[in-house]
């Protein structure tokens, strides 16, 4: 198990090394940030007084090893456009960013295993027919879309819920949470769900299937012939053996659901690393997209492991065979 | 006939399909007996699982049972509520499954199996439940019962796991245990052990058998009495001895002649020219009738019901007793 986990993390590492490197060379090609720094009036002594100050005039190579060094040492750089650290910019935006992303989650999670569940004891059923049917919606729709069309409807027309921003917050530590004020919790109700409800309807469509399946087993089979009641038949029995499959897909959906965040969060206005990164962009801000790439990758990487362990934890027969990986 | 443990009468199981409705089991009827092993044989597809499956109520929809009764104990159990049959399924009637290896949950412990199904039936303790685990297992012939039922099903072995499956299927005592091919997945050195447990732990707990089986061999070891299936019909049924002596209905005869025997001096072992009907297309009349070697008209156009005949009921013109007095 240790062994496992150690082999792994060093895996994790090299996937890291490797996500840095790409992002580096592609940022070469987004722009010169001394343009965005110096406006207009510069003169050629003050792009190469900027570009030495920043190790712009140094090869590509030396910067992105200097780059490493930083992030070994947990130095992330100063943002180009803000000058400040940019860890202390991320650990800023980045509650906003969890915050959203839990919930959404949560919200995929709990309602999609439910309905998953549901539509498949009950396959005939209409209401099953109408949730698969409006599933289809959810799959297919774009998030920015879903978005727009949420705060139409619930912000415009309704005014039950804001539109954007994230409502007021509570310092807690260095988290900074709007999960315990009432406008924080109606603030993360539309983003949450459009950045979920393709998660949702995902592992719902995934759950159901895997679950039909189960439920044609042998052991659900002989589950009802022990007359063991319903419950325990699908909920102990049934789900379990659903889970194993359903968590790979759930563990890279959450991934996604971090990266995704980018559009919910631009439609949203949502104060989150998201919306971060995509001003970066605009100014070329090469440390920030560098280490939000980083972090995200960090997270890729860190749900992967825990995916992983949650195998064992589930399936008894990994920790026989001593699984390697994938 | 106090003794009579589960009695089948008529019954009619359908299937209603694209191309109309498919009826899988045509009017079966026959008694169990109180502590008696009955065996029921036939080609696949001649109705034997479904006829267990008819029994404990779980036949896969769309199947359905369409006509008959079924009444274990003199009361009524084919049109029992979900609920209701639940408590008979495990407490009343058990099964046990072809497969040992997929009818055990992977993701559980023996234990919690088995823990699971004896509180489930019967209102003991968690502790006692497990004491009486142990004791089932140490009954149906494991090892070390103590120590491994916390094992989880992949570390045992195939013929292990059927002992497993058998322990959970003794667990709430029930009175009547069907065994759908228990053996079939099997090495052949494990069958007659399997079979062997089966057997002793039933008669010891008065529990009686409905043994599915294709294995003409297991029967005739095991069985009191066999049920011969074809095509979702009763062929024939008797003591066991009768028929593997002397068969009556020519499908019989033609399967106990593809039996190899030691004192057999031919090469070539008898075989039943044709092969089962589909159930789309059953012919008129007797069912078996095209393959028949002593086929006559009246097979033809008029389906025999099983009659009377010494120990025995035959579902054969042959045997009618009309048409034998009329011959004389």
């Amino acid at each position: 198990m240790l062994a496992f986990i150690i082999r792994r993390v060093l895996q994790s590492v090299v996937v890291l090394l490797v996500v840095g490197l790409v992002a580096f060379s592609l940022f070469r090609f987004v722009g010169d940030p001394v343009d965005n720094l110096l406006g207009q009036e510069r003169t050629i002594e003050d792009i190469d007084r900027v570009r030495s100050e920043l190790g712009l005039d140094q090869p590509f190579p030396v910067q992105y090893f200097r780059f490493l060094q930083g992030v070994a040492q947990g130095n992330f750089g100063v943002s180009f456009r803000q000058g400040r650290p940019v860890a202390d910019i991320l650990a800023e935006r980045a509650p906003a960013t969890l915050e959203l992303a839990a919930v959404s989650a949560l919200f995929a999670i709990v309602l999609g295993i439910t309905l998953g569940v549901y539509t498949a004891i009950r396959r005939d059923g209409w209401l099953s027919n109408f949730i698969m049917t409006s599933s289809l919606i959810g799959v297919s729709l774009p998030t920015f879309l879903i978005g727009i069309l949420l705060i139409y409807v619930f912000a415009v027309e309704l005014g039950w819920l804001p539109s954007f921003g994230r409502g007021e917050t509570v310092r807690i530590g260095w988290w900074t949470t709007g999960l315990l004020t009432e406008s924080g919790l109606k603030a993360i109700i539309l983003p949450a769900i459009t950045l979920g409800l393709y998660q949702m309807t995902l592992i719902m469509r995934l759950v159901r299937a895997e679950m039909l399946e189960v439920l044609r087993s042998d052991y659900v089979k002989f589950a009802r012939a022990r007359g063991l009641n319903q419950r325990s038949v699908y909920f102990r029995h049934a789900l379990k053996n659903t889970l194993v499959p359903v968590i790979t897909i759930t563990g890279l959906q959450l991934g996604s659901i971090i990266a995704f965040a980018i559009i919910t969060e631009t439609v949203f206005q949502w104060p989150g690393v998201g919306l971060l990164f995509i001003n970066s962009i605009q100014f070329v801000d090469i440390p920030v997209m560098a280490s939000y790439l980083m972090l995200i990758s960090v997270m890729f990487v860190v749900i992967n492991l825990i995916v992983d362990l949650l195998y064992f934890a589930i399936d008894p027969r990994l920790s026989a065979s001593r699984g390697g990986g994938h | 006939m106090d003794d009579v443990l589960l009695s089948v009468r008529d019954l009619v199981v359908q299937f209603p399909t694209r191309g109309g409705i498919l009826t899988a089991l045509d009017g079966i009827s026959f008694d169990i007996k109180r502590g008696e092993v009955l065996g029921v044989v036939g080609e696949s597809g001649a109705g034997k699982s479904m006829t267990g499956a008819a029994i404990i109520g779980l036949i896969e929809p769309p199947g359905r049972i369409a006509g008959g009764q079924i009444h274990l104990d003199g009361e009524r159990i084919d049109n029992l509520s979900m609920d209701d049959m639940r408590a008979v399924r495990g407490k009343r009637i058990a099964m046990v499954f072809q497969d040992p290896l997929t009818s055990l949950n992977p993701l559980f412990t023996i234990a919690e199996q088995l823990v699971e199904t004896i509180q489930t039936h019967l209102n003991v303790s968690a502790k006692e439940a497990r004491d009486r685990a142990i004791a089932l297992l140490d009954d149906v012939g494991i090892p070390a019962a103590s120590r491994r039922i916390d094992d989880y099903p992949h570390q045992f072995s195939g013929g292990m796991r059927q002992r497993v499956v058998i322990a959970l299927a003794l667990a709430a005592e029930p009175d009547l245990v069907i065994a759908d091919e228990p053996t079939t997945a099997l090495d052949v050195s494990v069958q007659a052990q399997i079979i062997d447990v089966l057997k002793r732990l039933c008669s010891e707990r008065g529990a009686s058998v409905m043994l599915i089986t294709h294995d003409m061999g297991v029967i005739a070891e095991t069985a009191d009495r066999v049920a011969v299936l074809y095509a979702g019909r009763l062929a024939e049924i008797g003591p066991v001895r009768d028929v593997i002596k002397d068969a009556l209905h020519p499908y019989t005869h033609g399967l106990m002649g593809s039996i190899p025997t030691l004192a057999q001096e031919d090469d070539r072992l008898v075989q039943i020219p044709g092969a089962m009907p589909r159930l789309t297309d059953i012919p008129d009349g007797c069912a078996f009738n095209p393959r028949c070697d002593r086929v006559f008209d009246r097979c033809r156009v008029e389906r025999p019901d099983p009659m009377p005949h010494g120990t025995r009921q035959v579902a054969c013109w042959l045997y009618d007793e009309q048409q034998i007095k009329a011959a004389e």
